[in-house]
């Protein structure tokens, strides 16, 4: 790590030349409490008084379960219960300042929400009820699958659903995370009591991770969550998923979107988990190619050449493996010159080492992320529950950071020379395809994808 | 109503200051976390722009990142990125912002960095033509390429308004974009972007005293120049409906957007909250009337939304505005019938009054929304600096919950009644046959 000097309170200041930084602070880890309560709930929680509010982030594994009926009930969760229908629901969160909502990925159900932080015992025991109860109202079913699959119907609209959906095909065939969005027909078919058995089977305290951060004492939330949640009971053997087959390059599949104005360009990468011990440095060479504004990719597609708005490239981790993710829409007309340029900067990082300031400035980067990240309640609580659901918890960024700081330009260029290698690469184009395809053939085999 | 709290306040300390060349100063220390965020926000945006320049107050945006007097292009985004930060900058309708998120070490770096483009950006040919690319790409992934691209901020103003200010598309026509010129950005750039016509404003971990001896020196020899007289951009309510529709070739559903207008936010703020608050009481959450309504009760929306001024900020935005109601339809869904229900939802609410105990839940949810703007350092401010700015208080950031709970349920009641057809513009997007 880089530090600098402190300027001097006397030291006159320069209106030509860059100010210096002042001393790094020292990552600092709030205190957290933690408790697995007798029914195997783990709850986490953080005190972090900033404002008044408490952020509550609930993740149950959902592994292995059937795509439909996991999304309406992601969205009938809150629908109903014996003694409270879903207004009531909604208003008695709603008068402590509070909401809540669920989603689903393949691997979790995530109830998130939150309150004013007196209001959490409030938000707790509608909690508590739901969970324990939820009774899947027909009307509400209803209502809410016609909804999911208008829902749908609008996805399939989007370029960047339908690039990335295409990319998910190319790049999990025969695994479970091949396709994450369920048929019109599917959810249309869902009934009410096929989601009270879902909920019976998948909706368990066990292996389940409650987080809470905010203007709250730590114990006596915890206190809070015990006597709200205690009568919620179950469990069983966590489902899980075969890991993740390796990535096969393969031809550049071409995605017909007649009409389109752009081309959405999604490149897949090898990548690992958290704790391998590459993940750092690979961390670094993914911020260097394109994971951020300054990256090499950003710098020649956009500010130097103009063909797109914002390419990004990020590593992806899910349950049963990790992906780097490029993503680019370009226009039309410069998508063989644009997807030229995104190989030639992958090769040029697998192949010569970053320069020393680079990795300095990408280094920088990655930890003041970590430090912008924890500075707020909703930051610190999606951080805590990402991580717990990998088993990790927040000191892991002392172990993190020690890598990021430690990782040297040979490491990086190793890293790069075995992830970010063009040849490597899976690649998905989607646009219209008479307009680009005669251009893109000239990089290479192309072959006709479908879009769903 | 069990389970009622109070309405809690936040205690921000808030500085002001004023420099010499008319630059405002607010500073906001909270030490609980080792970060900051600094803003810069010029008093200029999309309704000032000239005709014929469509767009050119976002392109010029594009243009304060793209180098200035000792910083290369890059520079900006590389010395950022470089110190742990992020940044940003973005372009409204009655302003334009800049800012950055930053490890509390990078402060003066982060005051160097933006006087430097106060004192002038590095106008180019070059630059200009490669962010007029850019931000056709910008325009093309946001708006051509997608359904409901632009519905309802840039198709609904040309309904509602008459004058091109308020009514022209902010992120312009490719021809106007393509024909701005260096000169125009000088122009640009010296009429508007004057010290006398900006805020700073910096949150976080950091000396008030250090900081402020740091920004005079940053900031204290940019030159004065006088601040331009803002024009009145008011425009006469609308005395019959107005409305509009076209078809979207990528919308597989039916959408419309109502837009009635709202008072002066700035010069009625006490008569313009009660439509901030009627804005939720009608479209926040499976609790509020026109979900309960059209989702759960008639199943005649898929979605609802409600929320004043075009671009979702009633508390960043200059009259004239207004407050939208926004759905989308089942397909096959009948528009007009919609709109008789919300005209039907209205009359009641105005007629009826409020249930036992909504005002209330629906303050304490606008509190916690607005508490949550504010734990974010950059969300502090970025929202004291256009404070100050539009109203010359920052530190009303600390009574906003307050001012919201103290909207009474009469007030309301008087604001849905006024929610009327006559005073209404629409724009319908219409499903394109496949």
């Amino acid at each position: 790590m880089t530090t600098t000097v402190a300027p001097k309170s006397t030291r006159r200041v320069s209106l030509t030349e860059l100010p210096g930084l002042e001393a790094n602070r020292r990552l600092a880890l709030p205190r957290s409490s933690e408790r697995t309560l007798s029914n195997g709930l783990t709850v986490i929680a953080i005190r972090r008084p900033a404002v008044p509010l408490v952020e509550v982030r609930l993740r149950i594994p959902f592994a292995k379960t059937h795509l439909a009926r996991g999304d309406v009930l992601s969205q009938t969760l809150f629908s109903g219960t014996p003694t409270r229908d879903t207004v009531q629901i909604a208003a008695e969160l709603q008068a402590v300042g509070g909401g809540l909502g669920a989603s689903t990925d393949p691997d979790r159900l995530l109830v998130a929400g939150n309150a004013l932080a007196a209001g959490l015992p409030r938000l707790l025991e509608v909690l508590g009820d739901v969970l324990q109860n939820a009774t899947y109202p027909k009307t509400e079913v209803v209502t809410e699958r016609e909804r999911i699959a208008d829902r749908i119907q609008v996805l399939r609209t989007q370029p960047g659903h339908l690039a990335r959906a295409a990319l998910l095909r190319r790049i999990y065939p025969g695994h479970p995370y091949a396709v994450q969005t369920p048929t019109v027909a599917a959810v249309h078919a869902v009934k009410p009591g096929e989601l009270r058995k879902l909920h019976g089977e998948r909706i368990l305290p066990s292996g389940a991770t409650l987080v809470l951060v905010g203007d709250i004492n730590a114990e006596r939330a915890i206190d809070d969550v015990e006597t709200a949640l205690s009568g919620w009971v179950g469990g069983g053997e966590p489902a899980s998923y075969p890991a993740t087959p390796a990535i096969k390059p393969g031809p550049i599949e071409l995605v017909d979107r007649p009409g389109s104005v752009q081309s959405s360009m999604r490149l897949a990468l090898p990548a690992v988990g958290r704790t391998h011990e590459d993940f750092p440095a690979l961390q670094l060479a993914n911020l260097i190619f394109g994971g951020y504004f300054s990256s090499r990719w950003t710098e020649n597609i956009r500010e130097d050449k103009g063909y797109t708005y914002g390419p990004h490239s990020s590593v992806e981790h899910s349950i049963a493996g990790s992906a780097l993710v490029l993503a680019a829409d370009v226009a039309t007309d410069v998508t063989a010159p644009a997807l030229l340029e995104t190989w030639y900067e992958l090769g040029r990082l697998a192949t010569t080492p970053p320069k020393a300031d680079e990795l300095e400035q990408a280094r920088q980067y990655v930890v003041g992320s970590l430090l912008l990240g924890m500075s707020t309640q909703a930051g610190l609580a999606g951080l805590a529950s990402t991580y717990a659901g990998y088993g990790l918890r927040l000191d892991y960024l002392i172990g993190y950071s020690a890598g990021l700081a430690k990782a040297s330009r040979e490491q990086v260029a190793d890293v790069a020379a075995r992830y970010l290698a063009p040849a490597k690469a899976a690649t998905v184009v989607l646009g219209d395809a008479d307009r680009v395809e005669s251009s893109v053939r000239l990089l290479g085999p192309v072959e006709r994808g479908s879009s769903e | 109503m069990p389970g009622r709290v109070r309405i809690p306040a936040t205690k921000y300390p808030v500085e002001r200051l004023k420099l010499p060349n008319g630059l405002r100063v607010v500073l906001n220390p909270d030490r609980s976390a080792p970060v900051i965020g600094v803003a810069v926000v010029y008093d200029v945006g999309i309704r000032s722009e000239p005709e014929g320049r469509t767009g050119f107050a976002h392109l010029f945006e594009h243009l304060m990142f793209q180098g200035s007097q000792n910083l290369e292009k890059l520079a900006h985004f590389r010395y950022v990125q470089g110190s742990g930060g992020t940044f940003n900058g973005s372009t409204h309708l009655d302003y334009t912002d800049y800012f950055e998120t930053l490890p509390a070490n990078a402060l003066e770096r982060a005051l160097f960095l933006e006087a430097d483009r106060m004192r002038g950006p590095r106008l180019t040919e070059e630059n200009l033509r490669n962010q007029c690319d850019v931000v056709k790409e910008e325009i093309r992934v946001n708006v051509l390429n997608r359904p409901y691209g632009g519905f309802p901020w840039l198709k609904l103003p040309p309904v509602m308004f008459d004058t091109y200010p308020n009514a022209h598309d902010g992120y312009g026509s490719f021809e106007d974009l393509e024909s701005a010129t260096v000169a125009d950005a000088e122009d640009f750039f010296r009429k508007y972007y004057a010290a006398g016509n900006a805020t700073l404003s910096v949150s976080g971990d950091f000396d008030v005293e250090k900081a402020t001896r740091l920004i005079e020196a940053h900031f204290g020899d940019v030159p004065k120049r006088p601040a331009p007289k803002r024009p009145n951009f008011d425009e006469p309510d609308l005395a019959a409906e107005r409305r509009d529709a076209y078809p979207d070739p990528h919308a597989p559903l039916p959408a419309y957007a109502s837009a009635w207008r709202v008072p002066d936010p700035i010069a009625d703020f006490e008569g313009y909250l009660p439509y901030v608050v009627l804005a939720e009481v009608l479209t926040d959450g499976d609790a509020s009337r026109l979900v309960r309504r059209l989702i759960q009760q008639d199943r005649s929306a898929t979605s609802v939304g409600g929320y004043i001024g075009f671009m979702g900020e009633p508390f960043e935005v200059r009259n004239p505005t207004a407050l939208l109601l926004q759905a989308h339809l089942p397909p096959g869904g009948d528009v007009d019938k919609v709109m008789r229900v919300v005209d039907e939802e209205c009359e009641r609410l105005a007629t009826d009054g409020l249930e036992d105990g909504e005002l209330q839940r629906i303050q304490s949810r606008i509190a916690t929304h607005l508490l949550r703007e504010c734990d974010a350092v950059l969300g502090r401010a970025l929202r004291m600096a256009v404070l100050e700015l539009q109203r010359g208080d920052a530190s009303v950031m600390n009574d906003l919950p307050k001012l919201i709970g103290e909207v009474t349920a009469e007030q309301v009641v008087a604001a849905a009644s006024t929610l009327r057809p006559a005073r209404r513009a629409t724009i319908e997007v219409e499903v394109a046959s496949r």
